[in-house]
């Protein structure tokens, strides 16, 4: 194993999201991962395009945008180091469907969506473990989008 | 939404603690329950802070400097200050909450040591709608006290911080969970899941309060109105502990 793949999956493992995940499933994800950064303002994807990425943020902030007709781009959430950016990889047509800019400069690693997904499929001991780490952030998307969308702060 | 500061006229007005509200009269209008929300250290400068939404609190609001009203007060059962003492202590407010939170974080600057960790979480629609913004950025500034916001959404333009709902900052606190006493106040539903997200993070429920709000009309547990289940929000509120009140906020009929 070479000095920058054991890297990677030494960041894979230490990230929260993969936290206490098996040696044999870090290999597995692992060899579907890379370094990226991306500089303030600089989009990670944009909306509509495929989406064959998912990416554990390391350090920097990223916003998801929606635009809408009249207000520009409007921000719904703000993702921070520990976190995890981008779920559509999962699910078919995996096309992204809104807008993702660091806001500041920030550090990931990006995952292959295709490649995971692959992975998954030819082991579903890996697909379970992979599937039970997305679960709780795609039920607290859907709890904020819930909060978001009774507006209980009104006018 | 309107700020009022109210100099007393008559005797010197019993000292209110942090958390409970007086009754304010619009003459000829009504009379509606306000929390205090002003610095404690100061008791000859009542604050009230108001969103004007009803004939009495849109009175209110329309006041000039120098104009009357009435007041009766101080009522209700305040945050538990004394309990805070030597524990870490995580605000968590939502919209207009803030306000009555406003008191207490007042007294917890003012007395820092005697508390472990502050941690203010406060939850606002978007960033024009952010209570108490300048004094928020102010307190912000300290290193002894953490102070978070967060808005359900913003325009790009207007933002840099964080967007997301109230709760999702508290995972992201440091603060000790067993030795924590938790303030919460904001919209019901707010505080509900702001309860139930502290509990996960390990608070108990005997040391969560919540800040209740119902119709208050004679403030002194006499007419009614304010009643929740076996309880008046005016008299025995209207901070409650969470395990006595978590089984009545499941009930659609209260």
């Amino acid at each position: 194993m070479s000095a920058a793949v054991k890297e990677i999956e030494e960041i894979v493992r230490e990230h929260p999201f993969f936290e206490g995940l098996l040696e044999p499933f870090g290999k597995l994800i692992s060899g579907c991962a890379k370094n990226a950064h991306f500089q303030p303002g600089e989009y990670l994807f944009h909306e509509g395009d495929s989406a064959d990425q998912f990416y554990l943020i390391r350090q920097g902030c990223v916003a998801l945008e929606i635009k809408a007709p009249g207000r520009g781009a409007i921000t719904f959430q703000t993702v921070r180091e520990d976190e995890v950016v981008g779920v559509e990889w999962l699910i078919p047509p995996y096309r992204w469907s809104y807008d993702a800019r660091a806001v500041e400069f920030t550090r990931a690693i990006a995952m292959d969506g295709a490649c995971l997904r692959g992975k998954c499929e030819a082991d579903h001991d890996l697909g379970y473990e992979v599937m039970k780490r997305f679960m709780p952030v795609l039920i607290q998307r859907l709890q904020a989008a819930q909060m978001q969308i009774l507006d209980v702060y009104g006018e | 939404m309107w700020t009022l500061e109210i100099e007393p006229s008559g005797p010197a007005p019993v000292a209110a603690a942090p958390g409970q509200f007086n009754m304010l009269t619009a003459f000829g209008v009504g009379e509606a329950a306000i929390s205090l929300s002003g610095d404690p250290a100061e008791p000859g400068r009542l604050v009230h802070t108001i969103r004007a939404v009803g004939p009495v609190s849109r009175a209110l609001a329309q006041l000039r400097p120098g104009a009357a009203l009435g007041l009766r007060g101080p009522f209700g059962a305040g945050w538990p200050m004394a309990e805070a003492a030597g524990r870490d202590v995580v605000i968590m407010a939502g919209g207009l909450g803030l306000a009555p939170l406003r008191t207490a974080i007042h007294r917890l600057l003012t007395e820092r040591a005697r508390y472990g960790q502050v941690l203010v979480l406060y939850g606002a629609r978007s960033p024009a709608d952010i209570l108490f913004r300048r004094e928020l950025e102010t307190w912000r500034r300290r290193l002894d006290v953490e102070i978070e916001v967060t808005v359900d959404h913003a325009a790009v333009s207007d933002w840099r911080g964080h967007v997301g709902v109230v709760t999702t900052l508290l995972g992201r606190a440091s603060f000790d969970p067993a030795n924590t006493v938790a303030l919460v106040c904001g919209p019901e539903i707010m505080m509900r899941f702001s309860a139930a997200a502290l509990a996960d993070a390990g608070v108990r429920a005997e040391a969560t309060y919540l800040s209740m709000e119902r119709n208050m009309k004679c403030a002194i547990g006499l007419c009614g109105h304010c009643q929740f289940g076996p309880v008046f929000i005016c008299r025995d509120g209207p901070v409650f502990r969470y395990d006595r009140i978590a089984a009545l906020l499941r009930h659609k009929e209260l």
